[in-house]
């Protein structure tokens, strides 16, 4: 079983949101408000900062992603360091050396919000490495999906 | 709603001895008709007959060498259910969703 696919992937999501930008800052750098649309988080806002953010554990991983704040430019850009998972995971929980991006541009009515999530390899889709420890799983799940479907 | 190329790949698995040679083909790697025979419970003209579906579904490859035919398994067609890509997509689009709605709670 070889890999051909060796080029990391990109989330890109875009949306005029009609609010200010200095609000939206607010929303993506102050601790309590990220726990309120992201994770529960230890963020500090400021460059070089470390941080975790507490997801669903998965498998062996713990569900902490390790973050380390790379760009904090208030209130246009702010870029950080998303790593976490496991290589055992296959699908959510895989191990995930990324980024996250954002970028905040005023328009009239609001300000267009782009976020750019990067660095999914091709493990983070099926590799078979990944696909070992966790294929049985998978096919219990479609098992039920099965089932579903036949019914 | 699922779509018709992931029914052929839902019910191929469905059952439980063809689950169980796809599993081996995953865990083995490559092996040929005869040889599955032997660790499974059914007769050979079953066991090909399941490895036919299987084919069907884009779940294992066959290649012929001989007399006998090999099998081995494509793990790549259980993309659509695996694929953290597509998942984390999903994910971010909510956690959008989250943020305006905390923008709105945030006038008050």
């Amino acid at each position: 079983m070889t890999q051909q696919q060796t080029a990391t992937r990109s989330i890109i999501v875009e949306r005029l949101i009609p609010h200010a930008p200095e609000k939206i800052w607010r929303a993506l750098t102050q601790s309590h408000l990220i726990e309120q649309w992201l994770m529960k988080n230890d963020f500090e806002p400021r460059l070089g900062a470390r941080f975790t953010l507490r997801a669903q554990p998965m498998g062996d991983w713990n569900g902490i992603v390790q973050c380390e704040i790379t760009e904090f430019d208030p209130p246009r850009r702010l870029a950080y360091s998303w790593r976490g998972g496991s290589a055992k995971n296959p699908g959510y929980g895989s191990a995930l050396e990324s980024d996250v991006e954002w970028t905040l541009t005023p328009e009239p009515g609001g300000t267009r919000v782009r976020m750019e999530h990067s660095g999914f390899g091709p493990e983070n889709a099926v590799g078979y490495e990944a696909m070992s420890g966790g294929w049985v799983r998978i096919l219990e799940r479609l098992e039920q999906i099965a089932a579903e479907v036949q019914s | 709603m699922i779509s018709d190329p992931h029914d052929n790949l839902f019910r191929a698995l469905a059952d439980p001895t063809r689950r169980s040679l796809f599993e081996r083909l995953c865990r083995d790697g490559e092996q040929t008709v005869a040889a599955l025979t032997a660790g499974a419970h059914v007769s050979q003209p079953a066991v090909s007959k399941h490895l036919g579906v299987l084919k069907q579904a884009g779940l294992v490859r066959d290649r012929h060498e001989g007399r006998q035919t090999h099998y081995s398994a494509q793990l790549g067609a259980l993309a659509p259910l695996v694929d953290w890509t597509s998942q984390m997509a999903g994910f971010w689009q909510s956690r959008f969703d989250h943020l305006e709605d905390l923008l709105k709670r945030m006038d008050q």
